[in-house]
């Protein structure tokens, strides 16, 4: 069983900290033993490149939002949208460091908060409706109104700025579609509604939304100052993660707290709820089930599949312990699926074997969504094919998480948090 | 606590009979409909139980397993404003996408037929809300309206006692819980599909009331008044009485579920023969589903027994959308609303034959069942330490009842024999004159309310941003709720009026700690 064959590998003791232990090994050889230590050390490490390359593509999208705002042309927002879609790219393969960590989690709602109520933030569609007891402010229209009431007090908005967004609109009222920043914010100003429903198209926002000289739609200057500050609140944002994940940040520190075994848990489970829960189930399923566009990640740019298929890749890099980085650099270290394989080679091959299989999918999902229809039309109602190419996805995810339960058995680790239950020193102890 | 034990079987057994004389006894299964032992346990896991949930009287330091206070299942995620919003913490990845798909659902807005969303249309004709999630607000509790337009959280009940001799046998025999008004029905709907007239609008007028406390303190309490405007369909039946319910919050659901009903029945003392001041009576209810008489533990009135049926009467009488549990398209329309029957409902027969056809039902059952409830902040600061002894003393954990330990048989093995802690004996008590509205629901009269869980309170500001409690909230914060406790609750009110300025505000915090 693991826990006696445990005792055998070299292990660092508890109160050295994660990276030191890092440090200390990685100078003898780059293809050292995957003790548990050195496998939470690397997947600290991988965590903070990966913000670390979300924060470098939210800044090249800041800059190009930037330059676009000082001369609003139709070539300037392509390019902020081309910014925004690589941007996106190393962050969802983050979101597998979401449900383990407490931090991430606390922290992810403002930068990928999702659905949101559009009418908030900007100008919308007739057919979106102007009521909605559910939301005093799902057509509060922030660009256009210097100032809006939330819970029967009048918030002054005559100038929008980050602190605004964050502290007063985002979730204002309590009501999680009140979206006011993050990706999905910039989102919808950079490409509007999404007014095709199940048919192709994605939005399509004339740039001149954003011109002081040819304005349409009106409040050119509060949209401007809008996108700037959600541009400059996500790069903030994502500094704040970096920091978090480098070598004295919380978040590292909180894993390194809680131990080896908690911490192998932590990987794990971040991998099972992300493919199971969130992605295969509130993500895909639901959209299956009630046919509706709106249940689409990333509605208003048509991006879906490749949000979806990242989200797959970065649960399936954090198992390999190998991550290929904006710049085109591969960095790999001691990984969860080595130190499997020392206790059960079969489990950690059939892993390997159903995280392909998930990424072959979401592969077959992505060259659909390219070459004959968005994810949107995929998951309209009567559309077999398409249907069933998101099904796929779906069942491979389900299968996958099944081999991880397996691999949390074989490391014993399915139940942890119910262990020295006896124990009165411990605060999470419960009675059995 | 063997006397009290013995009494509840008492009870249970004299509750059985008299309904089984009420009922004619024919009903089938009606001794076991109340198991009164705890046949889930071995007698040494019997006895583990019993000594786990005798109240301390130690507090010099926390109480073992306190901190988890919704055992296994409770969540240990950063305290925020989604700290209601969790899943169960020993749930399997299985179940936790079952529990996604039930909060998707739960926030799902539900649409005017026909429309081209089929799966998502039927609200309505009338209704007090669009979605689960629109009064459930960050599945914490609801607030009193807060301008004009705002009712989203708190509705009024409509209902009348029996009138016809017809009308006192259904109730005698457990059939109704109390009569609809006749033309508005269970509840009033202060919204309407386009094209249909809401039946009226809450307003609410306080009067404010100066209450001393023992140190010469003056709080003051705010007494509400409830009318109808605009009211659409004429006036309401002159027996019809107005009942404002503020949505509760959502959190260890199935873990009071779970827990066995002789624990509860247990604790009961309907005639007070312990002498204490404080009865307790178990909100026998009737359900219609499996004839068998059972025992009521959720909503203001512990009306309804399982929380699958509050969300079918939530979604029926709420939003106005049918389940396979509650057919009823119409919502809670009347035969005098003709308008409102003649609307389209949202059926899609190729979907099934309600408006929310399975699997609705069920993952919006799911998700409320496994709402964890946060682990408790501070449980051996000297001051939490201090006011969990007022707290006793006090005599609030009378009926505030700390512990149990759910049962081993539980539905979801998530919810199996664990050690929780709501503080609540789930009975109803006689709350005074002060809090009464004057309605009864079934066995309760118009004073008696049932006690409700405390555990999360203190993260109600966290949560919702307010911190109105009670069953309207009237309350503007905890000192306020506690000085509104009246009738079998008045010696621990006073109790409380007595004590000096330190000790409130320790027994306030450890309120606040749960």
């Amino acid at each position: 069983m693991y826990k006696n064959l445990m005792h055998k590998k070299p292990r660092c003791k508890r109160t050295f900290s994660i990276a030191t232990f890092a440090l200390a090994c990685m100078v003898s050889t780059g293809s050292m033993a995957a003790t548990d230590s050195a496998v939470l050390a690397h997947y600290a490490d991988m965590a903070q490149a990966k913000y670390e390359d979300s924060l470098s593509t939210a800044k090249i999208l800041d800059a190009a939002i930037d330059t676009f705002l000082a001369n609003p042309s139709q070539a300037g927002l392509d390019k902020a949208k081309t910014a925004w879609l690589a941007a996106r790219i190393p962050y969802q393969q983050t979101e597998v460091y979401r449900f383990g960590n407490a931090i991430v989690d606390d922290w992810e709602g403002r930068v990928n908060a999702w659905p949101l109520d559009e009418g908030l933030i900007d100008y919308v569609d007739v057919s979106y409706g102007t009521q909605n007891d559910t939301n005093d402010l799902y057509t509060a229209n922030v660009i256009a109104s210097t100032s809006f009431m939330v819970d029967g007090q009048t918030i002054d908005a005559s100038r929008i700025t980050p602190d605004l967004l964050q502290n007063e609109l985002q979730e204002a009222g309590g009501i999680e579609a009140n979206v006011a920043t993050g990706y999905h914010a910039i989102e919808f100003l950079l490409w509007g509604q999404d007014l095709n429903g199940t048919s192709a198209g994605a939005g399509n926002r004339p740039y001149t939304d954003f011109s002081l000289h040819h304005c349409t739609n009106g409040h050119c200057e509060r949209r401007q100052q809008y996108l700037a500050a959600a541009s400059d609140l996500l790069v903030a944002d994502l500094e704040e993660m970096v920091a978090n994940w480098s070598s004295h940040g919380q978040a590292r520190h909180a894993l390194e707290e809680g131990g080896t075994q908690a911490g192998l848990s932590t990987i794990l489970t971040g991998m099972g709820s992300l493919s199971y829960g969130e992605l295969a189930g509130e993500r895909m399923k639901l959209g299956l089930l009630l046919g509706d566009p709106e249940e689409e990640h990333d509605c208003f740019s048509d991006n879906t599949h490749n949000s979806h298929y990242y989200d797959a890749v970065g649960i399936r890099n954090v198992y390999l312990g190998t991550y290929t980085r904006v710049d085109g650099t591969v960095m790999s270290g001691p990984s969860l699926s080595e130190l499997v394989m020392v206790e059960n080679e079969a489990v950690d091959a059939e892993l390997k074997v159903k995280l392909d299989a998930t990424i072959a999918a979401m592969e077959r999902m992505v060259a659909r969504a390219e070459n004959e229809e968005a994810y949107d039309q995929m998951i309209a109602i009567g559309n077999e094919q398409g249907n069933a190419v998101v099904q796929e996805a779906i069942d491979s995810l389900v299968a996958q998480t099944e081999s991880i339960e397996r691999v949390m058995a074989s490391l014993d680790l399915d139940g942890i948090e119910l262990e020295g239950s006896d124990s009165l020193d411990n605060p999470e102890a419960v009675f059995q | 606590m063997l006397s009290r034990i013995y009494k509840g079987v008492i009870v249970l057994l004299m509750a059985s009979f008299l309904l089984m004389v009420a009922w004619g006894g024919h009903q089938q299964g009606l001794t076991q409909s109340i198991v009164r032992e705890r046949t889930d346990l071995s007698a040494k896991d019997d006895q583990r139980v019993q000594a786990i949930t005798k109240p301390t009287e130690d507090f010099s330091q926390a109480e073992s397993f306190e901190t988890m206070q919704g055992g296994a299942a409770t969540s240990r995620k950063m305290i925020n404003r989604d700290a209601f919003s969790n899943p169960s913490a020993n749930l399997t990845f299985e179940e936790e996408e079952k529990f996604r798909l039930g909060n998707a659902l739960f926030r799902k807005l539900w649409v005017t037929s026909p429309s081209s969303t089929h799966a998502s249309d039927g609200l309505g004709p009338i209704f007090n809300a669009r979605s689960c999630q629109s009064c459930h607000i960050k599945d914490g509790r609801g607030h009193p309206p807060l301008g004009r337009q705002d009712s989203r959280s708190m509705f009024l009940r409509l209902a009348r006692g029996a009138i016809t001799d017809q009308e006192r046998q259904d109730l005698a025999q457990g059939k109704v819980l109390n009569f609809p008004d006749p033309v508005y029905g269970h509840q009033l709907q202060d919204l309407a599909v386009p094209g249909l007239r809401s039946e009226g609008r809450m307003v609410v007028s306080y009067t404010q009331h100066p209450i001393e406390l023992a140190d010469g303190t003056i709080i003051t309490l705010r007494k509400p008044k409830y009318q109808i405007s605009n009211l659409a369909y004429g006036p309401l039946h002159p027996k019809t009485t107005l009942s404002p319910r503020v949505a509760n919050q959502m959190i260890g659901l199935g873990l009071i579920e779970a827990i066995h009903p002789s624990d509860i029945m247990a604790l009961a003392d309907p005639d007070d023969e312990d002498g204490d001041g404080i009865s307790g009576r178990p909100a026998l209810v009737y359900d219609k589903k499996t004839s068998e008489i059972t025992l009521g533990r959720f909503g203001w009135k512990a009306q309804n027994a399982s929380i699958r049926t509050q969300s079918a009467e939530a979604f029926a009488g709420d939003i106005g959308i049918s389940t396979p549990d509650l057919p009823n398209s119409f919502g809670d329309c009347t035969q005098a609303q003709e308008a409102c029957l003649s609307f389209p409902t949202g059926v899609q027969n190729h979907l099934g034959d309600t408006e929310a056809p399975d699997p609705i039902l069920d993952l919006v059952v799911f998700y409320a069942q496994n709402l964890a409830v946060p682990a408790r902040r501070d449980v051996d600061d000297p001051m939490v330490l201090r006011g969990k002894q007022l707290f006793y003393q006090s005599s609030c954990a009378t009926c505030h009842t700390p512990k149990f330990v759910t049962r081993r048989d539980s539905e979801n093995p998530a919810q199996s024999f664990q050690l929780i802690w709501p503080y609540s004996d789930f009975l109803l008590h006689d709350m005074g004159e002060g809090l009464a509205d004057g309605q009864s629901v079934g066995v309760a009269d118009g004073q008696e309310w049932r006690t409700p869980p405390l555990w999360g309170i203190g993260l109600t500001q966290t949560v919702s941003g307010h911190t109105f409690f009670l069953h309207d909230g009237r309350a503007r914060n905890l000192i306020e709720a506690i000085l509104w406790h009246g009738g079998e609750a008045e010696e621990a009110r006073e109790s409380f009026r007595n004590l000096n300025e330190n000790d409130r505000r320790a027994l306030i915090r450890f309120l606040e700690s749960l």
